[in-house]
């Protein structure tokens, strides 16, 4: 467990740096972690982060499959807005924990 | 009369159908089966089955020899459940009542979910082994085969029994040792997990086997489709890996119907509760096995350990009492990895699979992430505990709830 600073705020994060309370999330504070990443976050970013907190806040099972179903990008297009880790980065800039997709 | 309704007679449903049938008086309850197939299918034996060590006959049995006389069973499709009626309906069109319903239906492979997987090249130099058509036609396949890029891939999670890929690229390493052509077969296991298993500690344990054997890992790696032309399977990011013959774990699916009656969720797995193992949608509605969306793996040896506490909580709801027994998530693997030795591992919810010994009274004790020939001893006495104890619901020397007896939690 650690505490980070993001958009002028101290944020708790565990050791893969996903934020441990989700209520503490603001889109600044999303925008700061994706640029950890190389990631800017555009309109379309948000639309995918905020599909996956109310996922998250209904304790859905949360895996590529079903932000591909969503309605707002398909699979391919979650890759391209988050390469290299579609659901691992998208998470972590949703400020959820990472989805364990599997046992 | 009170009715129990049990859909599917598979292995969490003939369990389920003999535990209840000795328990319940015979004058007040009646018991009856649906399934659309005649055949029971021992399932863990098909990953042998391409490497000769089993055959068709070995693992193929009729459901009814299973299912206790005085259950009543409906050789039939099933069309949706109707959760408000207390009501079923099949697809001839004739419909049944339940007091109390059991979800058994389990989870399928979908080849058709994945572009191009079925084309030209489907049981000619691609095969599942999670079918026994597949299993069948890949061990004639084997026998002819002189070696070159045979590719393991993991569709999609989740899928029914996690260890069952790795199982399988370690007896075919074994095979073709054996065989005197290693040498000419170059072995690559593709999964869309971050490594060879989902967690840590496991992982690094079956990485290390896996590195030792000189079987290659490639990690989240996500399928889209494959090109039969080419030879080669495509994830979403572009990235393609050739193939001369690729074994594939198709998407895995629950049943359409569960899709039909509103039960579940965008896999077809109906929504559970994972501790007391009821509907999340009906309390009359209690769902076991592959078919439930519950955090475990989806395998045998959890239907078993989750069919005692739903048993118990059966047996709380008969008489109005509330569902009191909690399901742990508990399972227990073995993993086969070839020249006649195995691996175990029993891990639960919470508790990821750890180092130790786990005991079992008059065998064990058995070896936890070793690599031992008892371990492998014990998988392959399991098939007669299969057929003779656990489909007939007798006890086993096994407890439901995990135990941390003989597991070391403290290691770096």
């Amino acid at each position: 467990m650690a505490t980070k600073n993001y958009a002028g705020k101290s944020v708790e994060v565990n050791d893969e740096g996903y934020m441990v309370d989700p209520s503490q999330w603001s889109k600044e504070i999303a925008a700061e972690i994706a640029k950890e990443e190389g990631i800017e976050l555009t309109d379309k970013h948000y639309e995918v982060l905020e599909f996956l907190r109310n996922a998250n806040e209904k304790g859905e099972t949360l895996t590529i499959r079903r932000v591909g179903k969503s309605g707002i990008v398909d699979i391919k297009g979650l890759y391209q807005l988050f390469p290299g880790g579609p659901l691992k980065f998208s998470s972590k800039f949703a400020g959820i924990p990472k989805p364990a997709s599997c046992v | 009369m009170k009715k129990i309704l049990i859909l599917g007679g598979g292995t969490a449903g003939t369990m389920m159908a003999n535990k209840l049938y000795k328990a319940l008086d015979r004058q007040e309850w009646e018991i009856t089966i649906v399934d659309q197939h005649k055949t029971h299918y021992y399932q863990p034996g098909f990953l042998f089955i391409p490497f000769g060590i089993y055959n068709k006959s070995d693992v193929v049995k009729p459901k009814g020899d299973f299912f206790p006389a005085g259950v009543k069973v409906i050789y039939q499709e099933i069309d949706r459940i109707e959760g408000e009626e207390n009501r079923v309906h099949l697809t001839d069109g004739s419909s049944l009542k339940y007091d109390f319903l059991v979800i058994a239906t389990g989870t399928q492979t979908r080849p058709d979910e994945t572009p191009g997987l079925q084309g030209e090249e489907w049981y000619k130099s691609i095969f599942d082994f999670y079918t026994v058509e597949g299993a069948v036609a890949l061990q004639r396949f084997f026998k002819t085969w002189e070696g070159g890029k045979l590719v393991m891939c993991i569709s999609e999670l989740p899928f029914k029994c996690p260890v069952a890929p790795i199982e399988f690229v370690c007896l075919a390493e074994a095979y073709f040792t054996g065989k005197g052509i290693r040498d000419k077969v170059d072995i690559t296991f593709v999964t869309p997990l971050a490594g060879a298993f989902t967690k840590p500690i496991a992982t690094k344990m079956l990485s290390q086997l896996l590195d030792d054997k000189n079987i290659k890992v490639v990690p989240e790696f996500y399928l889209e489709s494959v090109d039969n032309e080419k030879k080669v399977i495509k994830s979403y990011d572009e990235v393609e890996i050739p193939f001369d013959v690729l074994t594939i774990v198709p998407v895995n699916m629950g049943s359409e119907m569960i899709e039909r009656s509103g039960l579940g969720d965008d896999m077809n797995y109906v929504e559970t509760d994972k501790e007391t193992l009821q509907s999340k949608k009906f309390e009359n509605i209690f769902v076991l096995g592959d078919a439930a969306n519950i955090p475990t793996s989806k395998a045998g040896s959890v239907a078993h350990f989750a069919a005692e506490i739903l048993f118990e909580n059966m047996m709380n709801a008969f008489e109005n009492r509330p569902p009191t027994a909690k399901f742990d998530g508990h399972a227990n693997c073995y993993i086969e990895t070839g020249y006649g030795k195995g691996a175990l591992i029993d891990f639960n919810y919470d508790t990821e699979p750890l180092p130790g010994t786990f005991p079992l009274p008059g065998i064990g004790p058995f070896g936890l992430l070793k690599n031992t020939k008892i371990n492998h001893y014990g998988k392959m006495i399991f098939r007669w505990i299969y057929w003779h104890i656990l489909l007939r619901g007798k006890e086993m020397p096994i407890e439901a709830h995990m135990t941390m007896a003989g597991k070391k939690n403290n290691i770096d």
